[in-house]
């Protein structure tokens, strides 16, 4: 169970470089490849990492090679890989669990999307504001959340995240600026835009300003609640970046088929806001290109649109088998399989050994099994707490009746004096 | 008998008397002179100053960071309204009507009414969604609707409905300051009625009926515009020699069962007036609510005057028809008041 999980990466080059994305269904149209940046050169600025995230520094065993990556690249990125492992064996364990009915509902998978994830979240500040959609465990995880809170929200339990009210979809951490979690499609990116409304209440445009991230699928730039909020976001001049993660699919219909634009970076055009598509299967790429979003948003009020080209290597949903793919474009996906390219890239670089690879793949196991633990061993929210969250002021005659109630307490109309 | 009504004034008669739009007006001033987060939203409320004026002169005063005109997106600024209260900012929002809030149901909703329990509490919503209903106006059958059942049937939102200038800024105070996601319902044709209103604060309890005529022979309950022409009905019954108690729901959801069924209790005969269509409407759930509660006590079926269930004709004859009003209300009193043997 290490991170090859879904399959070898078959078609990588040896120094597992990133390839320009050939998949029928996200070749959206020829000149997208030229905007799509696989520039991997630059140099990245070494304080990216924020604070308190929850990662482990990279371990430092001596190299059979030498490497001319610095200590502090190293460290980076091993602890990208660190965190891309976890979530693969996180959501492993979610399918496996949702098959053994430990979960219920509906249940997203992030498999295939790690990179992106990894990248997006390295590139966000602990003061930035973040809402997703229901695809979200992984930035859950990337967020700093502890695995077996986030394993008992799937679970339904007390320790939940969100207390057991949510679900997969539902995901919370207000002490992590972690806004949600959105199982309704386009239902997050209003919100979104009004949280980074309430910013430019609060401070001014400035490298130290806060910011907001918004999440969503490919298939979530047809709705309208998207290209209302985009110009919102416009007009208001609002520190915001939406960013699509394009996996080539909504649930089983492709980009191609349900946009009349499917260079989905393009749709900013018509609010002026600026738009960039990256290939998503190297987060240094991705991070890279969500901070500068981030940076104009937070020092010159610029929203910004950034199109993230990645995989979706399960169906929709756990129940979803994906009949709809032909052979040949499973076959294809597994070879695109972003988890295992990145870790034989980082050790042809000498960022990583075998060993070490090995031995984050062993700790994500134990981090998630032991977050199974903690989830089966939470207790279920109890009966008498029904009614705890509907509202936060609490009002005279706001209805606590159980199904069969009678609407009024036996000898209400008794008493001397009401 | 009748709820605690914090806001009757102290020395009453000595109160200014204004209309219900400028009792809205204040609250919305007195509020954000009060709180700085206190920010309004909405179409044309900035320069234009509300397209029923309720906004005027909140532009000049606070500016247009605070007195935001949006462009037609009700979706986008409401939910934006829900993100700025979720991060601390109290946003007050304008839909023009009622009938264009449908265009935000998703956010209002599956959004404002489920972000704090969803959550398990880490986030209230507090924010303010005025909204004007009503009909007879000619304004045809998507501008004149009553919807305010879709949202009070929604746990999590809060739905207020005043009837008088007095309640109407007491409630938007109230509503203002509540850290819950509440639909002030207002109505068009109670804009320019008059009442008096007390000066300085007065903040309305949130989800309590109040009698605002007692009374022993007959129970009228309404809201907004219906609880208006029920006092005005008592008032008229009254010269008759016959007492009509008028229950004012003023806060649809939390609805308070026990007001209603002590009034029913007393008077053993109910007629709801509802100025939305009878089938599922807000009379339907306050019938059900008596036959249960106060079974023991009727003298007669509970009858409700609401909408003929049509799209609104345009046409001034059939529209006034169409709309339940005093004289319907007049009769169903009557026939109330005959089948129980009712001496006059």
């Amino acid at each position: 169970m290490a991170g090859g999980t879904e399959g070898p990466a078959r078609s990588r080059s040896a120094s597992g470089k990133p390839t320009k994305r050939s998949s029928a269904s996200k070749a959206a149209a020829s000149d997208g490849a030229a905007s799509v940046d696989v520039d991997t050169t630059k140099k990245a600025p070494t304080a990216a990492a924020p604070k308190g995230r929850g990662r482990v520094a990279g371990s430092r065993t001596t190299r059979t090679e030498k490497s001319s990556v610095s200590d502090a690249d190293r460290d980076r990125l091993t602890g990208y890989y660190r965190e891309m492992t976890l979530i693969r064996e996180f959501e492993l364990k979610a399918g496996e669990m949702y098959t053994r009915a430990k979960i219920g509902g509906y249940c997203h998978l992030n498999l295939g999307e790690e990179p992106t994830v990894v990248g997006v979240m390295a590139a966000l500040r602990p003061t930035d504001y973040i809402y997703t959609n229901y695809r979200e465990h992984g930035y859950a995880l990337a967020r700093g959340m502890e695995p077996g809170r986030v394993m008992a929200e799937l679970f339904g339990r007390s320790d939940g995240v969100s207390s057991g009210r949510g679900g997969s979809m539902h995901l919370f951490d207000a002490s992590r600026r972690f806004l949600g979690g959105y199982g309704i499609v386009g239902g997050q990116i209003p919100p979104a835009t009004g949280a980074a409304l309430a910013l430019t209440y609060r401070g001014k445009p400035g490298p130290d300003a806060e910011a907001v991230l918004c999440q969503m699928g490919d298939g979530t730039t047809n709705i309208g609640a998207f290209h209302e909020s985009l110009n919102l976001a416009a007009i208001w001049k609002l520190p915001i970046v939406y960013v699509v993660i394009n996996n080539g699919l909504g649930m089983a219909t492709t980009v191609e088929h349900a946009s009349g634009e499917p260079l989905l970076y393009k749709r900013g055009c018509s609010y002026r806001i600026e738009g960039k598509r990256v290939d998503g299967d190297d987060p240094e790429v991705v991070r890279r290109a969500t901070e500068e979003m981030l940076r104009r948003a937070r020092e010159e009020r610029k929203p910004g649109l950034l199109e993230i080209m990645s995989h979706r290597l399960r169906g929709h949903s756990v129940v979803d088998p994906a009949r709809y793919r032909s052979r040949e474009e499973a076959e294809k996906l597994r070879s695109l399989d972003p988890l295992p390219s990145y870790r034989r890239k980082l050790v042809a670089d000498g960022v990583l050994t075998d060993d070490e690879s090995a031995k984050i793949e062993t700790e994500s196991i134990q981090i998630v099994d032991r977050a199974v633990a903690f989830a089966d061993s939470s207790p279920e929210p109890p009966a008498n707490e029904l009614f705890r969250y509907t509202y936060a002021s609490p009002v005279p005659n706001t209805s606590t009746l159980m199904p069969g109630d009678p609407i009024l307490p036996a000898g209400w109309d008794k008493e001397v004096s009401r | 008998m009748s709820a605690p009504t914090k806001n009757a004034p102290a020395a009453p008669g000595t109160d200014p008397v204004i209309t219900y739009r400028q009792a809205l007006h204040d609250a919305l001033q007195s509020e954000m002179r009060r709180d700085e987060s206190v920010i309004l939203l909405g179409e044309e409320i900035g320069i234009f100053e509300g397209s029923y004026k309720i906004t005027a002169g909140l532009l000049d005063e606070f500016g247009p960071e605070r007195v935001r005109d949006t462009p037609i997106a009700e979706e986008g600024f409401v939910g934006a309204a829900i993100g700025a209260a979720m991060l601390g900012m109290r946003p007050v929002v304008e839909i023009m009507t009622i009938n264009f809030s449908l265009l935000a149901i998703d956010q209002i909703v599956n959004h404002a009414a489920k972000i704090y329990g969803m959550f398990g509490g880490q986030t209230a919503v507090p924010m303010v969604i005025r909204t004007p209903g009503g009909g007879g106006q000619q304004l045809a059958a998507t501008h004149s609707q009553n919807l305010e059942v879709w949202y009070a049937h929604v746990p999590g939102l809060k739905v207020l409905a005043p009837s008088t200038p007095a309640d109407a800024k007491a409630m938007l105070t109230a509503a203002i300051r509540d850290d819950d996601p509440v639909l002030l319902l207002e109505n068009l044709s109670l804009y320019n009625t008059k009442g008096p209103v007390p000066e300085g604060e007065v903040v309305a309890p949130i989800g309590r009926a109040k009698v605002t005529v007692p009374g022993t022979d007959l129970t009228v309950v309404g809201y907004s515009r219906s609880a208006a022409i029920a006092r005005d009905v008592a008032d008229r019954f009254a010269k008759k020699g016959v007492s009509i108690e008028v229950v004012d729901l003023a806060s649809l959801r939390p609805l308070d069962r026990e007001t209603i069924c002590a009034s029913v209790k007393k008077t053993g005969k109910a007629v709801i007036l509802e100025d939305d269509w009878l089938t599922y409407g807000v009379g339907a759930e306050i019938a059900a609510t008596i036959a249960e509660g106060a079974f023991d006590y009727l003298d007669a079926p509970v009858r409700r005057v609401a909408a003929a269930e049509v799209p609104l004709p345009y046409a001034k004859s059939l529209e006034r028809i169409a709309l339940p009003d005093a004289d319907a209300l007049i009769r169903v009193i009557n026939e109330q008041l005959d089948a129980t043997g009712f001496k006059r």
